[in-house]
């Protein structure tokens, strides 16, 4: 006998999908956990896995199929050489239990076969669930009287009762995910995020709930939209980029008496970090491979030398861009960097002031921080830690000698930078801040 | 040598000799080290046995009313010394039948006191003078609880009892103060009132048996009153002092301190888990308010280790311990299917007379928690056989979630409850709705009608009443 695959509900809320993709073709040999297709809703995209394992005997619905039913047949799996017959079963679930038919079957009429079709009616449908050709669900009364309130299809629900019944809890489950992804979905809208969702974390006691058990005590801050954004992009980031990190000392005390002539020549308030701006921007010029990003078809190389600078706000960090940092003056750079940060500060930047840039600077020297590794701000390639400027006991010609000695760290998307190159790129750096006299004017 | 198991339980009351049981049944290589008695508590100084003497009163409690049946007897009377050893032997065979079953399990049992020594290792000082230590990757703590002690009521075992000297009384006290009207305090003073003793319950909250629903609590307060049982509610025993052959208490309520004298004084304030001489000091196992803290998997701060039962978080009831007992192995062995044990789904008795019995949540909580709800009562006065039974009075009264039809708490009160708030535990369980128990056919004429009336009384649809 065949079994046969039904059209699974994404959602608690699903009727209907489009069969996108098959990934499978008929005689195929199906292991449980195979991804066979993709179906598609107005929400997401999903891979749907075979449960069962068998030869894919039919392909009843097409790819590219829209308004596909939730639960009709969509495939049959069974033994290689077996035939599929349509059962007269497929369809709308729900349409079936309306049929009276079946139940009214007189006694006398049921033979040894048909009894053992009726064993074989049940059957998983391709999503986990457990159904039976009549439109049955194992579930608890009050798990389907609370589905019925609360418009939950729970077909979608996954039982984690005896034999695989769905119980309360795992109804008010499906309602909390469902209004949880909403909420993502709206989110998401608002920032451009390359990559997909994050696949849900390893199922577990969050936080809040072990806290609630151990009787640990807090206070609970509000996640804000931005927070939220931040947080799924640095896990992401953090998570599917594969970083590596190289870290050279550079010596200051050069650059801070250049700037200290600069600032009494020009009148004017130009920072340790608007200096590491403008070296950033000079040695991306001169090393352009690490001003890139990475794409699946191709490494974007940028043109143009624009340089995040990421800033602290009570709702989390935020990289203003300053545009074509190479060709801006010390000055210049100085006076927009304090305008952004500024504004930045109290939420009133434009998307197009802190969407984009090429390479990213994350400077916490001003806390004493001596160094530390960042997290890469994707799609870019690189991020600069810059540590604080410590006066160290350096070596210089056998001797030992007093110096200030800043530690920058880069973090690089192996994807898109190699050692070397990152190396290259540091080198540059570091000459151009041990050598200030050739640009800091 | 060390030997080695694959589970030790340390512990032999409800909690510890089942999860031995289920353990082996699992093919699981188990060790128990059992410091007393095997069935702890329960079986041999608390749900057993006091229902052995229960029995006992409300026999004799039913022999003054015999007349009511058209039956007669002529010197009633009963042999204190008697019913305390019926109530012994009881418990003694039950104990024999631990034993039996920890023998046909093939469980290792050590009679000795366990301690935690470390890295899945446990020392055990044998009862017979020797040391042992012996050592599993996993091991249980269901080491059980003891009587509470206040300052001021300290309990001597000769005037001022706890529940276990108040289980083996040698003569009977003329008149006896219960501190605190929990099921313990409650059922002995039911005991001893119906054996005729002059018996006053004080309680701090403002009305007896205070977990369970208001109403009930209230009708159950009539009940023993009606018996001539003296209550003070919103009162505290601030001082006993000790006489001869007699205690005077100092009890404070509204405002005034009262002085009486009693022959004997019950204290049943609460329990206390067993925590102290285990080698938790070593451990990273958290205890709070005297009770190990645990998840609802059983399982401690110490990985490895787990605690079940009275040594852990309330309700402190046999059933809770045996079932959490069952989880935390199955948990730990990986049986599929396990679920945390759910606290609303807890069934609790008190055999007091009239009898006493609830699951979920309250009337009051349930209105709390925000929701509509629909509340159905019924009277044993309705009831076909309760009035042939000669116990007419009772109430059995449910609260369902009036949107979704979810059972969420019963209670009831009058004779052999304790028998039937099991239907509502299984619906519960089940998750029935109101109209899987109307649609339940319930034998008659039994009191068990009473369930099915509650439920169709919260819906305007009760036929008896
Ligand atoms: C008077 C009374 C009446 C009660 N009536 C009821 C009732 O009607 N229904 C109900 O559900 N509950 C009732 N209870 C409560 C019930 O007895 C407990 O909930 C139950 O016994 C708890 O089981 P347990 O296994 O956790 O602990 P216990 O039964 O307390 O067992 C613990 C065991 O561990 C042993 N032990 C402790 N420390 C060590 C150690 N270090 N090494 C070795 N062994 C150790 C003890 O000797 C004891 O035998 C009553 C209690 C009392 C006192």
């Amino acid at each position: 006998m065949s079994i046969e695959i039904l059209m699974p509900a994404l959602s608690p809320t699903m009727t209907e999908g489009k069969l996108a993709r098959w990934l499978v073709k008929e005689g195929d040999e199906i292991k449980s956990g195979k991804v066979l297709c993709e179906i598609e809703t107005d929400k997401a995209t999903m891979e749907v896995e075979a449960v069962d394992e068998g030869t894919l005997l039919k392909i009843v619905v097409p790819e590219g199929s829209e308004g596909v039913a939730v639960n009709s047949v969509i495939a049959a799996l069974g033994k290689a050489g077996e035939k599929y017959e349509a059962k007269q079963t497929s369809g709308r679930a729900d349409e079936q239990t309306s049929k009276p038919a079946a139940a009214l079957t007189p006694l006398s009429n049921i033979s040894a076969q048909s009894s053992q079709a009726l064993s074989q009616d049940f059957v998983y449908s391709s999503a986990r669930l457990l159904v039976t050709n009549q439109g049955r669900i194992a579930a608890s009364p009050v798990a389907k009287r609370i589905a019925q309130e609360r418009g939950v299809n729970l077909y979608a629900v996954i039982g984690t009762g005896p034999n695989g019944r769905i119980v309360k809890e795992d109804v008010l489950n499906a309602v909390q995910q469902t209004s949880r992804r909403a909420d993502e979905q709206t989110s998401a809208t608002k920032l451009p995020t390359p990559a997909q969702a994050i696949p849900a974390a390893a199922a577990g006691p969050n936080a809040k709930q072990l806290a609630d058990l151990l009787g640990q005590k807090y206070t609970e801050v509000k996640n804000s939209p931005v927070r939220k954004i931040i947080a799924k992009r640095l896990t992401e980031s953090k998570q599917t980029v594969p970083h590596f990190y190289l870290t050279v000392d550079c010596e200051l005390d050069a650059l801070l008496a250049a700037r200290k002539a600069l600032n009494e020549k020009e009148n004017a308030k130009i920072s340790v970090n608007d200096a590491i701006i403008k070296a950033v921007a000079l040695a991306l010029r001169e090393v352009p491979a690490a001003n890139a990003a990475w794409t699946e078809e191709a490494i974007l190389k940028y043109t143009d030398v624009d340089i995040s600078v990421a800033v602290a706000t009570a709702d989390g960090l935020v990289t203003p861009i300053i545009k074509g940092a190479d060709g801006k003056s010390l000055v210049q750079i100085s006076t927009e960097m304090r305008d952004l940060a500024a504004r930045a500060r109290d939420n009133k930047l434009k998307p197009t002031e802190f969407q984009g840039g090429g390479f990213t600077i994350s400077n916490l020297g001003m806390f004493g921080i001596k160094n530390f590794a960042a997290i890469i701000n994707p799609p870019q390639g690189c991020i600069l830690a810059v540590g604080a400027g410590v006066k160290s006991a350096v070596v210089k010609d056998d001797k030992l000698a007093i110096a200030t000695v800043m530690n920058v760290t880069l973090s690089v998307d192996h994807r898109v930078v190699d050692g070397a190159v990152g190396a290259e790129f540091l080198a540059a750096f570091k000459k151009l801040i041990e050598a200030p006299s050739v640009w800091v004017k | 040598m060390t030997q080695s198991f694959d589970i030790i339980i340390i512990g032999g009351g409800p909690g510890g000799y089942v999860a031995a049981i289920r353990a082996a049944q699992l093919g699981k290589n188990v060790a128990l080290v059992e410091a007393k008695h095997l069935g702890g508590i329960c079986l041999n100084w608390g749900c057993i046995p006091t229902k052995a003497l229960l029995k006992s009163s409300e026999l004799y409690y039913t022999l003054q009313k015999l007349d009511q049946y058209g039956l007669e007897a002529k010197n009633t009377a009963f042999d204190l010394t008697k019913i305390v050893k019926r109530s012994r032997d009881v418990a003694g065979q039950l104990v024999a039948g631990i034993k039996h079953l920890m023998k046909k399990n093939k469980v290792t049992v050590f009679d000795g006191f366990a301690r935690l020594a470390g890295g899945g290792k446990v020392d055990i000082a044998l009862n017979d003078g020797n040391k042992n230590q012996i050592s599993a990757p996993h091991i249980i703590l269901a080491t059980g609880a003891r009587p509470r002690v206040l300052p001021g009521i300290e309990p001597d075992g000769k005037l001022i009892w706890t529940s276990k000297e108040a289980m083996v009384p040698e003569t009977m006290p003329k008149s006896l103060l219960v501190i605190g009207s929990g099921a313990i305090g409650i059922e002995f003073a039911s005991f001893y009132r119906s054996l005729g003793a002059d018996v006053t319950v004080i309680e701090i909250m403002d009305r007896v048996l205070p977990v369970e629903d208001e109403e009930i609590s209230a009708m159950a307060r009539k009940a023993f009153e009606k018996q001539g049982m003296k209550i003070i509610t919103g009162a505290k025993v601030a001082k006993l002092e000790k006489g001869k052959d007699s205690v005077t208490a100092h009890i404070e309520a509204g405002g005034k301190t009262e002085t009486v004298t009693f022959d004997r004084v019950i204290s049943a304030v609460g329990i206390t888990g067993n925590t102290e001489n285990i080698g938790l000091e070593n451990t990273r196992v958290q205890i709070d308010r005297g009770h190990i803290v645990t998840n609802p998997w059983c399982e401690t701060h110490e990985a490895g280790v787990y605690a079940i039962g009275d040594v852990t978080a309330p309700p402190w009831l046999a059933h809770k311990a045996s079932h959490e007992g069952i989880i935390c192995v199955e948990k730990i062995f990986g049986v599929p299917g396990v679920h945390p044990l759910d606290v609303k789904k807890i069934p609790g008795c008190t055999y007091c007379h009239p009898q006493v019995a609830s699951i979920g949540l309250t009337e009051a909580k349930a209105k709390e928690s925000g929701r509509a709800v629909k509340v159905g009562k019924f009277p044993f006065i309705g009831n076909g056989k309760a009035i042939a039974l000669g116990e007419a009075e009772g109430l059995i009264k449910t609260i369902f979630d009036a949107t979704t039809g979810e059972l969420l708490g019963a209670h009831m009160i009058g004779t052999e409850v304790t028998e039937l708030i099991q239907g509502y535990a299984v619906a519960k369980t089940g998750e029935l709705v109101e109209t899987d128990l109307m649609h339940t056919v319930f034998p008659h004429p039994t009191l068990s009608e009473m369930l099915h009336e509650s439920v169709l009384a919260a819906y305007g649809k009760a036929i008896h009443f």
